[in-house]
């Protein structure tokens, strides 16, 4: 039991060794601030689901320690956002700028809503078009008026 | 009358074209936008010769090629033979950029699989590769005479795309 319990127990041990240290945050909790909401607005290019600032991937890591010390030069989040955008290309960014090649991106679900509402109004306009209210003449009020007595009578017998 | 039914028919055929030109993209090629620029400056140690630096400002004057790679890179090794291809060619010197590596493992890859490479500069910590926006390792970059980067191209280099593009690319640069 003991050789088996060692066995795991280094094992474990092993484990610890290997782990990293956990990433040194900046000194001043304001550039760690500034830089989690700078980077919550990237997009990592390794892992492209996850924004900058969530990834572990080892190109976050070193963006983020690139981002951490351009904070600490003085830049201003939007020399950061530019310095990234000519690294890596308006993909990095969550937030596509609004420029030629992205105006369908940007206004193209508005005109599919002002196309779906002009289908509706059409639709709307056209059925009720199709369905005119009738006035009934006095010849087909006294034919429905004959129906319906005969009808009457019919279920009064069967009673 | 009839052609009302078709209606769903056509939006139907639309939407199957846009996902499958959806589908046959590569969403990790990302397009650059480093191409038509200058290729930026740096300064860092030689991978064999530590004690010389290397800078792209010397390659000025020629058309040449930077691939950018590292020992525990995967890829990287499926793209070695081609880029042996490339040197035994003598068609355009090849550099490489050693991307966060050891400098032990990096020589003992070269030493065990060929050295395509003129020379490696050696990117301990990946400055160099942020500047070039690299990604994903092995990305190649071609550089003209002016040192203008004019191609980048992410994942390793086929035996096709080197004789569909960069090698016509390179000719046509290394005329102009």
């Amino acid at each position: 039991m003991k050789p088996l319990f060692l066995a795991f127990a280094s094992i474990l041990f092993l484990q610890c060794a290997f782990a990293n240290d956990a990433a040194p945050l900046a000194d001043d909790p304001v550039t760690e601030q500034r830089l989690i909401s700078i980077s919550e607005e990237m997009r990592c290019l390794v892992c492209q689901n996850e924004s900058l600032a969530g990834s572990r991937s080892d190109l976050a890591n070193d963006l983020r320690r690139e981002i951490r010390t351009l904070i600490k030069e003085g830049k201003s989040d939007d020399q950061i956002r530019t310095f990234m955008v000519e690294r890596y290309g308006d993909f990095v960014l969550y937030r596509p700028p609004v420029k030629p090649i992205t105006w369908l991106l940007w206004i193209g679900p508005f005109v599919i809503l002002v196309i779906g509402i002009a289908v509706l109004l059409g639709y709307l306009r056209r059925r009720n078009a199709v369905a005119p209210s009738k006035a009934l003449s006095a010849e087909d009020n006294q034919k429905v008026d004959a129906l319906l007595a005969g009808l009457g009578k019919d279920e009064r017998d069967e009673k | 009358m009839k052609a009302k039914f078709l209606i769903p028919l056509l939006l139907f055929v639309v939407l199957v074209g846009f996902l499958a030109v959806g589908l046959n993209l590569d969403p990790h090629e990302v397009p650059s936008p480093l191409i038509n620029k200058s290729a930026p400056a740096f300064e860092v140690p030689q991978l064999r010769q530590a004690n010389k630096t290397f800078s792209p400002a010397s390659m000025k004057g020629q058309v040449w090629v930077l691939n950018v790679w590292a020992s525990w890179c995967v890829a990287c090794r499926e793209e070695h033979p081609v880029l042996v291809e490339i040197a035994k060619s003598g068609l355009v010197p090849l550099i490489g950029l050693d991307y966060k590596d050891k400098r032990e493992d990096a020589l003992t890859m070269l030493e065990k699989q060929g050295n395509p490479y003129l020379l490696s500069a050696f990117d301990a910590n990946g400055r160099v590769g942020i500047d070039y926006g690299v990604y994903g390792v092995p990305e190649t970059y071609v550089i003209d005479r002016a040192g203008v980067i004019r191609l980048k191209h992410i994942g390793p280099i086929t035996p096709e795309i080197l004789k569909q593009k960069i090698y016509p690319l390179v000719s046509e640069l290394q005329k102009s």
